[in-house]
């Protein structure tokens, strides 16, 4: 065999191999997604919108879960996203070279893959522990801590993306620098970070482990925030783990709610982002 | 960038200009409210790091006190006699993380040399979504699903096949041995490592693209192979890069809590080292145990696993930015 051969063939088998391996990702996301969609939809029911959870053996739906976890996702991104985008707006803007911009963007981006459980023991620690019971509200603040992380970092590289030239401009004419920012950069880069948000709302639709040991569930209806509240996936978490069947098709319904409900957002998200990036 | 440092001399050169009025100094209100409020902001995500560690620390300062360093070998964990170790947990996390780098790695390579190398262009945006797409998939449903559909066919199928083969081989066949459970140590590290795939994929696709092209297409013109350039100009040049995006990897896969709870199988003894035995990681711990744990010890020991994983991930992730800030630098100032 000549060397060409050789190289060729080595070439040749390692480009299958490279094939292979994008199909191996892709058939993960096939076989879940497939499932998801298999025993999800046969499990939905209109029960599931309006019931409540049942105890196991009799029907029932996720109506307590879905609201708690759209009032617990909501408040979480309400009070998320402006501090994120502040501290976005700091970084991009404010903080050339000083030692607090620095750290604050490396902290923000290991906060960003931080596990999120820790983030649950440390509300746990702060606010459970000190209250003395579980409660929406303490759920409410754990995904408000994992927003803030990915709002940040979006809305900074966001603003990094306005051209120079724009800000000069808008200095040029006399605006003061908190205009600046807030009627120009801002502006220019709202869809992104838009984008930013609605990822972060679907990063924490899906999060069980931090809510866990503060909202923790309810099985009843509960809008309090002092009570613990019903969320989908601690519920899901739940009716999975137990062998009863029932439970686990409401559970599988969950996922399927989850799943889609996150997929969406992220390719809304992505959409919108490609839709306005050649404006900018 | 070579654009900027020319300008930069060019006015270096110029003639110190003719001393102007100086701007106005009178600061407004609204431009000190705004810029002190965004930096308030910016503490706070400091503050936040800080806090967490604080807290950690106060509320598992009773289990620091009784058992030490000693927590992190002794590997009993038994809460109604209060003996508890740590061993098992992180054992259990470490070697569970492990098993999805060395799926995920070679993987996430062949998909990102996929992505920038072979792919048609126009396959290239939506094959690099759905990867992206992988990692959107929240936790729990990888962990549901790899608990009522991956792990029976995995007990079924592939484990009889990987202990009557790799089983045999002396050694590295006591990996392989003990009855197929579906759930374990094994079938956590494979979940974790579908999960890890897309974060180090999309990391090393985009690494892989920071290579200048003037690099690749003078290694083709010397009659190179497209698996030539990748492994002998692609890669040395985007090693830090690559490093960095197998540590972000290992990050995530520490800390992963649902899917690993799921399909672990959830329990503190540990008696052979086969990776088919069930056994338990600091985040399943966590997620069992804490909820139930009464608030003297137990839970003061739970913390302190809480802290040992946040800290060993608190390092890689900070190694794994360190290494991806460093492409950065060394590319502003090649190019």
């Amino acid at each position: 065999m000549t060397l060409g051969q050789k190289r060729r063939i080595v070439n040749n088998v390692a480009l299958a191999l490279s094939l292979a391996a994008m199909t191996f990702g892709l058939f993960w996301l096939a076989w879940i997604l497939l499932t998801v969609l298999q025993l999800g939809v046969s499990g939905l029911s209109w029960d599931l919108f309006t019931k409540m959870t049942p105890p196991p053996g009799s029907p029932g739906g996720l109506a307590n879960a879905i609201v708690g976890s759209v009032i617990m996702c909501g408040l979480a991104t309400l009070i998320g996203t402006p501090i994120g985008i502040l501290a976005g707006v700091y970084l991009a803007e404010y903080s050339q070279g000083s030692w607090l911009g620095h750290s604050t963007r490396f902290i923000n981006d290991i906060l960003l893959s931080a596990p999120s459980i820790v983030i649950g023991l440390f509300v746990y620690a702060i606010y459970v522990a000190k209250v003395g019971n579980f409660s929406g509200g303490a759920g409410v603040v754990a995904l408000a801590l994992i927003v803030i992380p990915v709002v940040v970092r979006t809305t900074e590289n966001m603003l990094m993306l306005v051209p120079n030239t724009l800000r000069e401009a808008a200095f040029a004419l006399g605006a003061q620098q908190w205009k600046v920012v807030t009627q120009v950069t801002l502006r220019a880069s709202q869809a992104g970070i838009l984008t930013g948000i609605l990822l972060a709302v679907a990063r924490i639709a899906g999060e069980t482990a931090p809510l866990l040991f503060t909202a923790l569930s309810n099985q009843f209806w509960s809008v309090s925030l002092n009570e613990p509240m019903a969320n989908l996936p601690v519920t899901i978490f739940k009716y999975a783990m137990s062998p009863f069947e029932d439970w686990q098709r409401i559970a599988w319904a969950g996922v399927f709610l989850i799943t889609m409900g996150v997929l969406a957002l992220n390719v809304a998200a992505r959409y919108f982002l490609r839709d306005q990036s050649p404006q900018r | 960038m070579q654009l900027r440092s020319e300008a930069m001399t060019s006015a270096r050169d110029l003639p110190a200009p003719a001393p102007m009025q100086q701007p106005r100094k009178k600061k407004w209100i609204g431009d000190f409210v705004f810029a002190n409020l965004t930096k308030l902001f910016a503490a706070l995500t400091l503050a936040m790091l800080a806090g967490i560690i604080i807290s950690l620390i106060y509320a598992s300062w009773p289990s620091i006190e009784k058992y030490g360093l000693a927590f992190i070998w002794t590997s009993e964990w038994n809460p109604p006699k209060e003996k508890f170790g740590a061993l098992v947990p992180i054992y259990g996390t470490l070697i569970t993380s492990i098993i999805a780098l060395v799926i995920a790695v070679p993987v996430s390579f062949g998909i990102a040399l996929f992505l920038t190398e072979l792919s048609p262009g126009w396959l290239r945006r939506p094959l690099g979504t759905a990867i992206e797409l992988l990692a959107a998939i929240p936790s729990i449903v990888y962990g549901m699903w790899g608990l009522l559909v991956f792990a029976p066919i995995f007990a079924k199928y592939v484990q009889p096949a990987l202990a009557s083969t790799l089983g045999q081989v002396p050694l590295i066949g006591n990996l392989f041995k003990g009855p197929p459970l579906g759930i374990g140590l094994l079938a956590a590290g494979i979940i974790l490592a579908i999960m890890v795939i897309p974060f180090v994929a999309s990391v090393m696709r985009d690494v892989f693209e920071v290579t200048p092209p003037m690099l690749k297409e003078s290694a083709y013109a010397l009659g190179s192979t497209t698996w030539e350039v990748v492994w002998n100009v692609v890669l040395p040049y985007t090693k830090v890069g690559v490093t960095g995006g197998i540590m972000l990897g290992l990050g995530r896969a520490l800390g992963e809590t649902m899917a690993v709870t799921f399909v672990i199988g959830n329990t503190n003894f540990l008696n052979d080292i086969s990776l088919f035995s069930p056994g338990n990681s600091i985040t399943s711990a966590l997620a069992n145990e804490f909820g139930e744990a009464d608030a003297g010890l137990h839970s003061a020991a739970l913390m302190e696993l809480g802290l040992i994983l946040f800290l060993i991930t608190f390092l890689v992730l900070a190694a794994s930015k360190v290494l991806l800030l460093r492409l950065r630098v060394s590319e502003g100032s090649r190019t």
